[in-house]
């Protein structure tokens, strides 16, 4: 077998004509719905708690004393799914070269010369910015939210101490509505991305203008 | 036909016996948690304030007894740690406690027992309500009472963050928070609170916060008089003033009566969570989402191409037959 560098062990070219490139398999692709649907609970019910008037979207879960419940949870539920996800898929997040190089690119990206930008593996610098950045927010939720848990751990932390994790989760937690509405973003915008984490696959199209090295180390894969 | 209960000016006036319209309710809210844009009532009750006078307490907790009689709590029967504090501390059953120091004044030589009844202070800037997320969950009236509203708790200890005194207590029982109402129940009803009707040697009076200022100053007046020239009143200006005031003979040094605080105030990261980092945060996350729909609309998606399309053909056949 030769070393990857660009792709994942289950990634496979599944149809030559045309192409259709296996992007995530099956458990991935759960984990992530399950992600997405704990991260979008997690923040109607915490803008809930965030501002007055919105205190409404508590009546989503039930109620005030049900949302309140039921967040802490939730936020265990996230973080043990981003933790399945982040072993999965850390080895082709790591920064490369080539993503500096494209993010000096910035103006050709949104201008759509895709001649101009290198090509890339797997990932580009967005999508590594938006695993990284998850992975630190979620981390900081869950410890900045573990302390201010009141009916799980009532005497955790001193008073002072809550004070201060209370204000890191609401920082965090904005950080994180505007990284998702970026990933969010940034999967619609790129049209045709959707379809790796509804049916797994992309076509060879997708993967030849946005990830070529990805493509050809598939493509040229014996194992 | 009954009439309104008068608004009381002492906790030692016997309950009426007529039938009597409460005086005080949903109409008196000045200001309630997370709604900021409360109309102002129609009218205004005079500021009400319960005066512990530390100086004259013997440390009996007949106070604490009728305050658990009339709300009827049920603190947890404790074991004996050694402490006269006894339940160990402020609970959802427990509103008010007696705090007992020993200290050795150094002036003097003397040995003094410090007995402090601990509880709500009805803060006039109270920092639980600033930190409250659930719409009327916590309420001032303009008498001065911050008042618990239960029914609208949800039991997330945001008010335990705001308090600078460390009062509030989320009961296991029914995740809902719990303090002093300063028997708001029977003030309603022209009657003073429990605790101050209980109390012995009259350490604890009750009246109009103006009225309760004036007796403070007669009773510094006379501690002085007899060598306490640090006696005074404690009704912290950081927050405010407060509707439960204490006499001390020690004023100079509130925290000797087991860690009063010397300056309460909000504190600043609660004020910065729940001000600047708000107001930012939500214009930020309302910035994002917008900027991504209006791209959305307007912009010019990112296609894939035919020509992407066969030339990924060729690659993935390139490599193929390569290897082959
Ligand atoms: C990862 C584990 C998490 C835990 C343990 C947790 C826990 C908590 C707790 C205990 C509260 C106080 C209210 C309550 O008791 O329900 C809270 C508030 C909040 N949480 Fe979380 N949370 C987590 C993750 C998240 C995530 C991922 C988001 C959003 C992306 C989020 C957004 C919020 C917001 C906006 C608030 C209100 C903060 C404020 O009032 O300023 N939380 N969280
Ligand atoms: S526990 Fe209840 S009273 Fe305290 S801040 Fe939360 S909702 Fe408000
Ligand atoms: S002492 Fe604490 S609980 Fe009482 S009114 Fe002030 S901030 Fe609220
Ligand atoms: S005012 Fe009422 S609730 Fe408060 S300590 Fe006294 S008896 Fe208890």
């Amino acid at each position: 077998m030769r070393r990857r560098h660009f792709s994942d062990r289950g990634d496979r070219i599944l149809d030559r004509n045309p192409v259709r490139v296996g992007r995530y398999r099956l458990f991935t692709r759960i984990n992530h719905w399950i992600i997405a649907a704990s991260t979008i609970l997690l923040l109607l019910s915490g803008l809930a708690f965030y501002w007055p008037s919105l205190f409404w979207l508590t009546a989503l879960f039930g109620g005030g004393q049900a949302a309140r419940w039921l967040h802490p949870i939730l936020g265990l539920v996230l973080a043990v799914g981003y933790l399945l996800m982040f072993v999965q898929l850390v080895a082709r997040n790591i920064p490369r070269h080539d993503d500096v190089v494209w993010v000096r690119h910035i103006r050709d990206i949104v201008d759509q010369n895709e001649d101009k930008l290198p090509t890339l593996g797997k990932y580009n610098a967005g999508q590594k910015f938006v695993f990284w950045a998850m992975a630190g927010l979620i981390l900081l939720l869950l410890g900045t939210g573990v302390m201010i848990w009141h009916q799980a751990f009532p005497d955790l932390v001193p008073v002072p101490a809550r004070r201060w994790a209370v204000l890191g989760h609401s920082v965090a937690a904005a950080l994180m509505a505007m990284t998702f509405v970026l990933h969010v973003y940034a999967g619609i915008w790129t049209r045709g991305t959707l379809s790796a984490m509804t049916r797994g696959w992309v076509t060879g199209g997708w993967a030849w203008r946005h990830h070529r090295k990805w493509l050809k180390e598939v493509a040229g894969r014996r194992d | 036909m009954t009439g309104r209960a008068p608004e009381p000016v002492t906790a030692a006036a016997n309950p009426p016996v007529e039938p009597l319209e409460a005086n005080l309710g949903a109409r008196d809210v000045v200001r309630a948690s997370a709604m900021p844009n409360l109309p102002a009532p129609d009218r205004s009750l005079t500021e009400v304030a319960k005066l512990i006078d530390v100086s004259k307490c013997i440390g009996c907790k007949a106070c604490q007894s009728a305050c658990a009689e009339w709300n009827e709590t049920h603190p947890e029967i404790g074991v004996n740690t050694g402490v006269y504090e006894n339940p160990p501390d402020l609970s959802a059953e427990m509103f008010t406690l007696m705090r007992f120091t020993e200290y050795d004044n150094p002036d003097t030589g003397n040995f003094e027992w410090l007995i402090r009844k601990d509880g709500c202070m009805h803060c006039a800037e109270p920092g639980c309500l600033a930190a409250c997320p659930a719409p009327g969950a916590i309420v001032k009236y303009s008498n001065g009472i911050v008042d618990f509203i239960h029914e609208n708790c949800i039991g997330c200890g945001y008010c335990i963050i705001g308090c600078p005194f460390d009062v509030p207590r989320i009961s296991p029982r029914d995740n809902r928070s719990y303090k002093c109402t300063l028997c708001s129940d029977r003030v309603a009803m022209g009657q003073g609170p429990a605790c101050a009707k209980s109390c012995p040697t009259q350490a604890i009076v009750f009246g109009t916060k103006a009225a309760m200022i004036e007796h403070a100053n007669d009773r510094i007046a006379d501690l002085k008089s007899r060598g306490y020239a640090n006696a005074g009143v404690y009704d912290p200006p950081g927050v405010g003033g407060t509707h439960v005031i204490y006499v001390l003979h020690h004023a100079d040094q509130p925290s000797l009566y087991a860690g009063l605080p010397d300056d309460p105030q909000v504190a600043a990261t609660v004020s910065a969570w729940k001000g600047a980092n708000k107001t930012i945060g939500l214009a930020a996350m309302g910035l994002a989402a917008a900027g991504a729909v209006l791209h959305g609309l307007f912009g010019r998606a990112n296609r894939v191409s035919a020509e992407d399309e066969v030339e990924a053909q060729a690659l993935v056949d390139r490599e193929r037959e390569g290897d082959a």
